[in-house]
């Protein structure tokens, strides 16, 4: 009687995903003590993982949702080339950022008008939004690279991508700063509340008179935003612009929102949760590497924890 | 004006088609205050167009409906609950994955100027609602519990303690004892004393007469369209009752 009361617990799942990251890295210390017990190879993992927990920070309310994103690594494509381009041929870094943001912004809000406004199922209106903007920076840069380097040591550069102390990247802080900012929206205020009852019921969240169609729009409106900024700090990070940018960073992004416990169902999962997944996913190759195993296990490691993280949470809610 | 202010609800003569179908025929509907009446008819009967209608989902086509005497010329459904009308759904009443106290404030969520919840007074809030509107007293439901684990019943006393909390005039309750079990369906007919005891009316949509004999005082048998009887629980014991519905499944006419 008593046990069917009890809270979903959700504090189970968020110790369990933490519990799989602590497990990782003792793994990571025994198998290469010379490597995992100094702070370079943790700056460098600041410097890296950044740009895909960012952008699986902002997956998450779109999941939550119960929708889906596939085409926010194109965004990031697009709106670094537009970053890139623009700063380039303007030399107004400042202006290119706030453009490359905006266009983010728009390219997430007709995702958001697509799905919400004129009815279509996410997973096709990204699929092809995804191809589009990645066709279009194809056709705009003509897979052409552009230098960044003169952006060095502009205070631009140093606020999002230098090093504190001459150590720590600010990318982490951002990110860091934004996951708080994530968790204060999803938790503590309204539009997280109805993020969760649109993803829950979407029937009922409707009823009760939650805005649902505004609230379908807004969260992949600020996914765009997000990849885009990802984007901007990637370009700055590598000073360098690759047409390929945003490329590989699907799976491993989607991967760190589901192995941080939000569900495929929507309705339910956590900031915290995505956070230590993205440390996760993007630990791992460099972890395995180091441990002596060759990068050809990568895939295989990646696969295991998924499957077995997954069903972890979903035995912990069964029984909640 | 006097006899127009007697009922909460009074809907005259309406009509309601669905192409060339009748939905309703001048069909006339009253609910009175503090009153709680079973809307009775089987599948097709119109007492869900009835009620789409007094919630304003549909339009009627012809027909007047007055609130408090007061003629509703708007219909929508966020002008039937400013004035007072909720509709509890036994599947879409709930988040079912959410912790109770952000089910009470769904959609009504009590925050700071930001838009910022105020977590703490939800929480106090609803802890009260349970114990107060709904009298919850099984060991470990706190705020924090999740739908999820409520039964059937319990899900429906949650929202209908939501809407009395927010001054629902008239809760609409539609089929609420469906798939329930005995203890369950017992369950929703004490809420349903509870909102009469707090003074709102209510209406109790079904197609089993059992659930509703102890729960209504008074009885409304729609068949194809249109009211064919109209009982006072203390003019009609359950069995003669029971006898005229099986009239009516048979012939369409009451006597």
């Amino acid at each position: 009687m008593l046990k069917r009361y009890l809270k979903l617990s959700e504090f189970k799942l968020q110790w369990s995903i933490f519990a799989i990251l602590v497990a990782l890295f003792t793994l990571f210390i025994i198998g290469d003590p010379r490597t995992f017990l100094f702070p370079d190879i943790y700056y460098s993992f600041m410097s890296t993982i950044p740009f895909m927990a960012i952008m699986a920070l902002a997956l998450t309310p779109v999941i939550i949702c119960k929708e889906i994103d596939l085409s926010f690594p194109s965004i990031m494509g697009i709106s670094a080339w537009m970053f890139a381009s623009l700063s380039a041929s303007t030399g107004n870094p400042t202006l290119a950022l706030i453009i490359s943001l905006i266009t983010g912004l728009l390219a997430g809000l007709l995702n958001g008008i697509l799905v919400a406004k004129v009815g279509l199922p996410s997973l096709i209106v990204t699929i092809g939004t995804m191809f589009f903007w990645k066709g279009l920076v194809l056709v705009f840069s003509a897979a052409g690279g552009i230098t960044l380097v003169p952006l060095r040591g502009t205070v631009l550069f140093k606020s999002l991508v230098g090093r504190i102390g001459g150590v720590v990247p600010a990318q982490a802080l951002w990110a860091v700063g934004l996951a708080f900012l994530f968790w204060l929206i999803l938790n503590r205020h309204k539009f997280g509340t109805h993020i969760y009852f649109t993803g829950d019921n979407i029937e009922s969240a409707r009823m009760m008179g939650i805005p649902v169609n505004r609230v379908r729009m807004l969260v992949f409106t600020q996914l765009g935003f997000f990849a885009a900024f990802a984007g901007i700090l990637l370009d700055l990070e590598m000073s360098y612009y690759w047409p390929t940018t945003g490329e590989g960073y699907l799976l491993g992004t989607m991967a760190s929102v589901f192995l941080g416990g939000t569900s495929v169902f929507g309705g339910m999962g956590t900031i915290f949760g995505t956070f230590v997944g993205s440390i996760i996913i993007g630990s791992l190759e460099t972890g395995i590497i180091a441990i002596g195993l060759s990068g050809y296990w990568t895939n295989l490691i990646y696969g295991l924890l998924i499957v077995i993280s997954v069903s972890i949470h979903s035995i912990l809610r069964r029984k909640a | 004006m006097g006899a127009e202010n007697d009922k909460l609800v009074r809907m005259v003569n309406i009509s309601k088609y669905f192409g060339e179908v009748a939905a309703l025929k001048e069909e006339n509907f009253e609910v009175g205050y503090n009153e709680v009446v079973g809307l009775i008819g089987d599948n097709g009967a119109g007492k869900s167009t009835l009620i789409k209608i007094l919630t304003g989902v549909h339009t009627p086509d012809k027909g007047r409906i007055y609130f408090k005497g007061e003629e509703i010329t708007y219909h929508s459904v966020e002008r039937a609950r400013e004035l007072g009308i909720e509709t509890v759904y036994q599947e879409r009443a709930l988040g079912e994955q959410q912790a109770l106290w952000r089910n009470i404030f769904m959609g009504r969520e009590m925050t700071t100027g930001l838009g910022f919840l105020q977590v703490k007074k939800a929480k106090k809030e609803t802890e009260k609602i349970l114990k107060e509107v709904i009298g919850f007293t099984a060991a470990g439901l706190t705020p924090d519990s999740v739908v999820k684990g409520l039964s059937g019943g319990e899900k429906q006393g949650v929202a209908i303690a939501r809407a009395l909390h927010f001054e629902a005039e008239l809760i609409i309750l539609d089929e609420p004892t469906m798939a329930l079990s005995l203890s369950e369906t017992k369950k929703v007919l004490n809420f349903v004393k509870g909102i009469k005891e707090q003074g709102r009316s209510c209406i109790f949509i079904t197609h089993n007469i059992y659930h509703v004999y102890p729960a209504a005082d008074r009885f409304v048998v729609l068949d194809r369209g249109r009211t064919v009887g109209e009982f006072e629980k203390k003019d009609i014991s359950l069995e003669e009752l029971v006898n005229k519905l099986y009239l009516v499944a048979r012939t369409g006419e009451i006597s």
